[in-house]
């Protein structure tokens, strides 16, 4: 059995969370520190006439209100957008707007104080003329005639159309199917909340020329180079990137913020490091949305349960800007996903991608994956309903079967492994499938609404083939750096271009060295997350941490053994195909006589004495850039039973069961943590929260007084289980494990809330199942019943 | 206005604007930074302290009404004379009861409150009474594993 990998051991990380040490940025304090507030808009839609500062500026401690032409006339660049499919149109975005104000929350003015409650008191003395203008805050309703209009740049408020697949083809299959189901549904808005708000500390030296930003970033590298090539345009050599412990990303903080480019910019102007801290109230108005879909759909099926087709159109709210990756999520990462678990031969779909009157959307845990399966996973249960099968059947009968790997799907992605009956087989059995339905089934017949409900998901992850990503659309390629320093003592540094910000890298990453090595984990350390510290990395985000960066680590760590061997060979002068690497003791001896041996000490501390080969370059430091063949596919079978309180449409979570395959795992601890969590973020989505614009755009779930978080009472204990079909994509044959969890948990929770409603005719109803939205149901349930 | 606050048994004086939040007090006069700020609504618990003996919301009271008052922050939760760790944080490690750690010091200063005097307490309790302490991470599962493994190892309070 393996020491490390596959082993739950307890995080590294942890002692310093648990004590109160985390280094958070908004931890942080300078000497001569000032402190940042941004002026934010009140109107979704509106010309901004004037900014009138002067009352400001004249209180005591104020420093300084800049606005959007200050910004602009330093020559700052628009915040660009990394994924540009064909023929986008693509507005500008400024860190500070000059002329309209595109959202409620759209920044128009900064100022600096040398307090935080000063700057805070400043804000409202600082006084805007906006004209308000119509605002418009639906994707579908955004595109109609006479909308108003966002940008001048997106005439119809469509910045993208995205189409993949044959529509004529798959329209003619629809109808020579024996069934068409058809399905109107809406992806609700949700805003991520990570429990650390954003926050920014920039410290400019005039004396040097140089710039250190520490930023809640979940990839470091990515936000210097925008800021380098686009934004603040200073040369990378003169701008390091810090994210150090940062509290939660989900996909929010991946991409460049407008107050990463005024806060540098305020400490270049003042010549003083300057700190920003984002309110709760101001994440809500500003961090990325997620999802926000209308979709119309339609699958053929035949009358034994086959699929024929699938043809979707989706609307996408781009929100108010387009963010880093927005384009990417109902795209690449969305229409791509639409064969699911399924053979379903013909599959079309297209998105467009529209600008509104609210909060940019962008990536949220999943990212265009829970989209893709929440909507193909209802209509598949509707489909089952309208056929009389059992949900789990009309899935089986549809599977890719674990002999058809690799297997080419119609929407461009070719799945690399999965058992998807082994899955499901081993699903029912953590779930206690048969009994839950019987107790269903008695419930029932007391008259109460009690269902089940089961979805099978599969997302790809670990981005991504580079040439794959970018000729998709992607900006940049999606490889990983991981590197491994041994020093003179032995001890071991990883660099690593991927970021923790929850998953627990400084302890897995930790794993797969020290299995390779046979070290102890307590002499490695895992160094992210810092420009100057790390070559390069593209970060966390999309499962793609252990299965492109923990790849990257591997094949460092089996340079460094390799190395390590030719040093041993050398010095207890043998041939290094003789030399056996014993990771049990890390050690290194001659094939046959392992007295004659070396110990990891004494390569490492040989090393810096060069006692090794002359022809061989010194050091024991190894780098690996790695780009993935192809992504990981995890997949998952989840079942759940709920019962709605009839008198107030309330939905409970009884039970929750989920069987993952996320390939082989390193730490599964910490997997059973990341599927636990995602799982509530998943029914979070079914049953609780819902970002809602009223029609002039102002957001009305603004704090957690509004929003629905879920909370403690909100969930069971989840019962998971796990089959391990290792990907052929990577090294470690890891698949992501991230995101599933949110990913099931939305159709799952929803196709059992449905099947509760069932019985009365109840066909769909739109998520989040609040209850109001399930009360309302069953009224008029009742009434047509009448 | 003049304050004198004992943190974590050292006591401290100073003067502070009326309206000056406690946990400002705490993170940036005290240099306090284990204590978190997640919303603005009393909503999330990550500012959760001690105050002569009560888990109190840091960012919902103001610095002035702390005056005399004993505070415990996560910094000082430890009896370290006796163990690096109190048996609450210990459970939090054990029971991978975090992830990204930043509700957590909010989190553990309610349990330990929640539980005293009950050593035996439920799962439903449990979920009840973190109800004003907000995870994203974790889905709260490891969190009441490790409240249930602290509640009988917790004898006395803080």
């Amino acid at each position: 059995m393996s020491k490390f990998m596959g082993q739950p051991i307890k995080r590294v990380e942890d002692p310093r969370f648990i004590q109160g040490q985390g280094k958070y940025v908004a931890n942080i304090k300078l000497p001569d520190m000032a402190f940042a507030a941004v002026k934010r808009s009140p109107y979704a839609h509106a010309t901004i006439d004037n900014i009138d500062a002067s009352e400001a500026l004249a209180m005591d401690g104020v420093l300084a209100v800049y606005t959007g032409q200050d910004i602009q006339g330093a020559g700052i660049g628009p915040i660009p957008c990394g994924f540009t499919p064909p023929d986008i149109k693509l507005p500008p975005w400024h860190a500070l707007s000059v002329d309209k104000a595109r959202h409620v929350g759209d920044a128009v003015a900064v100022v600096v104080a040398e307090s935080a409650y000063i700057a805070y008191d400043a804000l409202d003395a600082i006084e805007v003329d906006y004209t308000p203008l119509d605002a418009v805050v639906d994707a579908k309703k955004a595109t109609e005639p006479g909308a108003p209009q966002v940008h001048e740049e997106t005439p119809n408020n469509t910045s993208f159309h995205w189409p993949l697949g044959d529509s004529d083809a798959v329209k003619a299959a629809l109808d020579a199917s024996d069934h068409v189901v058809e399905l109107d549904l809406i992806n609700q808005r949700l805003i991520p909340n990570a429990m650390e708000p954003r926050a920014c500390v920039a410290d400019w030296s005039d004396a040097m020329d140089e710039m250190v930003v520490w930023t809640t970033s979940q990839n470091p590298h990515v936000i210097r180079l925008l800021m380098s090539a686009f934004t603040l345009q200073i040369p990378e050599n003169k701008l390091r990137v810090i994210s150090p412990d940062v509290g939660g990303g989900f996909g929010s903080k991946i991409f460049h913020y407008p107050e990463e480019i005024i806060v540098p910019f305020c400490s270049m102007q003042l010549k003083r490091p300057v700190k920003w801290v984002s309110s709760r109230s101001e994440a809500f108005l500003t961090d990325a949305h997620g999802r926000d879909h209308v979709t119309t759909a339609k699958l053929g099926v035949n009358n034994d349960g086959e699929f024929t087709a699938f043809h979707v159109q989706t609307w996408a709210n781009m929100g108010a800007y387009l963010s880093a990756f927005a384009p990417m999520i109902p795209t690449a990462l969305y229409i791509t996903l639409f064969a699911g678990l399924y053979k379903t031969p013909l599959i079309f779909g297209e998105s467009f991608g529209t600008m509104t009157n609210t909060t940019q959307v962008d990536a949220y845990r999943g990212a265009g994956r829970p989209e893709a399966s929440y909507l193909l996973e209802r209509i598949i249960d509707i489909a089952a309903r309208d056929l009389n099968m059992d949900p789990i059947e009309i899935r089986r009968k549809n599977f890719i079967r674990k002999d058809e790997y690799p297997y080419q799907t119609p929407v461009a992605l070719v799945y690399d492994s999965g058992d998807y009956d082994q899955l499901f087989d081993k699903a029912m059995e953590v779930a206690g499938y048969n009994d839950m339905l019987a107790a269903r089934d008695a419930a029932r017949a007391e008259g109460r609404l009690v269902g089940v409900g089961v979805s099978g998901c599969i997302e790809a992850s670990g981005a991504g083939p580079s040439k794959v990503v970018t000729s998709l659309g992607a900006a940049v390629g999606l490889w990983e750096h991981g590197s491994v320093r041994v020093h003179p003592t032995g001890k071991i540094s990883v660099m690593t271009g991927a970021h923790t910000h929850g998953q627990g890298h400084e302890t897995t990453f930790a794993q797969i060295v020290a299995e390779e090595l046979g070290v102890p984990i307590a002499d490695i350390e895992i160094i992210h997350g810092d420009t100057a510290k790390t070559p390069f990395g593209l970060g966390t985000y999309a499962s793609r941490s252990a299965a492109v960066g923990g790849s990257a680590i591997l094949k460092s760590a089996i340079k460094v053994k390799e190395k390590m061997k030719a040093i041993a060979a050398y010095q207890l002068e043998a041939a290094v195909e003789d030399i056996v690497y014993d990771a049990e003791t890390a050690s290194m001896h001659v094939k046959g006589s392992p007295d004659n041996s070396k110990s990891f000490f004494e390569i490492s501390f040989s090393a810096l004495t060069h006692n090794m080969p002359d022809d061989m370059e010194p050091g024991l430091e190894e780098h690996t850039f790695f780009d993935p063949p192809n992504f990981t596919f995890p997949n998952s079978a989840h079942i759940a039973m709920i019962e709605i309180d009839k008198d107030t449409g309330e939905v409970s979570l009884l039970k929750y069961a989920a069987v993952d395959d996320v390939g082989n795992v390193i730490n599964p601890m910490i997997v059973e943590g990341q599927l636990q969590g995602g799982i509530a973020q998943g029914v979070g989505q079914a049953l609780l929260e819902h970002g809602q614009y009223d029609d002039d755009g102002q957001l009305l779930t603004g704090s957690f007084l509004d929003y629905a978080m879920p909370r403690a009472d909100n969930l069971p204990m989840s019962n998971l289980g796990r089959i391990e079909i290792p990907s052929p994509s990577n090294p470690l044959g890891v698949k992501g494990a991230g995101e599933m969890g949110t990913i099931a948990g939305t159709p799952t929770v929803a196709n059992a809330v449905m099947d509760a409603l069932q019985p009365m005719g109840v066909r769909h109803v739109e998520i989040p199942h609040t209850p109001l939205a399930i009360h309302t149901a069953i009224q008029n349930a009742a009434a047509a019943a009448d | 206005m003049e304050i004198t606050v004992t943190v974590n048994g050292k006591t401290h004086t100073r003067d502070v604007e009326p309206r000056k939040l406690l946990v400002d007090l705490l993170r940036e006069d005290l240099n306090l930074t284990g204590t978190n700020i997640g919303c603005d609504t009393s909503q999330c618990g990550a500012c959760t302290i001690h105050m002569d003996g009560m888990a109190v919301k840091s960012c919902t009271c103001l610095a002035v009404q702390a005056d005399g008052a004993s505070l415990t922050t996560i910094e000082g939760l430890a009896d370290t004379s006796e163990n690096d760790l109190h048996p609450m944080q210990q459970a939090f490690w054990d029971q991978h009861g975090l992830q990204c750690g930043y509700c957590t010091p909010g989190m553990i200063m309610s349990a330990t409150k929640l539980v005293e005097g009950n050593p035996n307490i439920s799962e439903e309790e449990i979920r009840h009474g973190l109800e004003g302490n907000i995870c994203r991470c974790t889905g709260y599962q490891n969190i009441v594993k490790a409240v249930q493994q602290a509640a009988p190892e917790m004898v006395g309070g803080d």
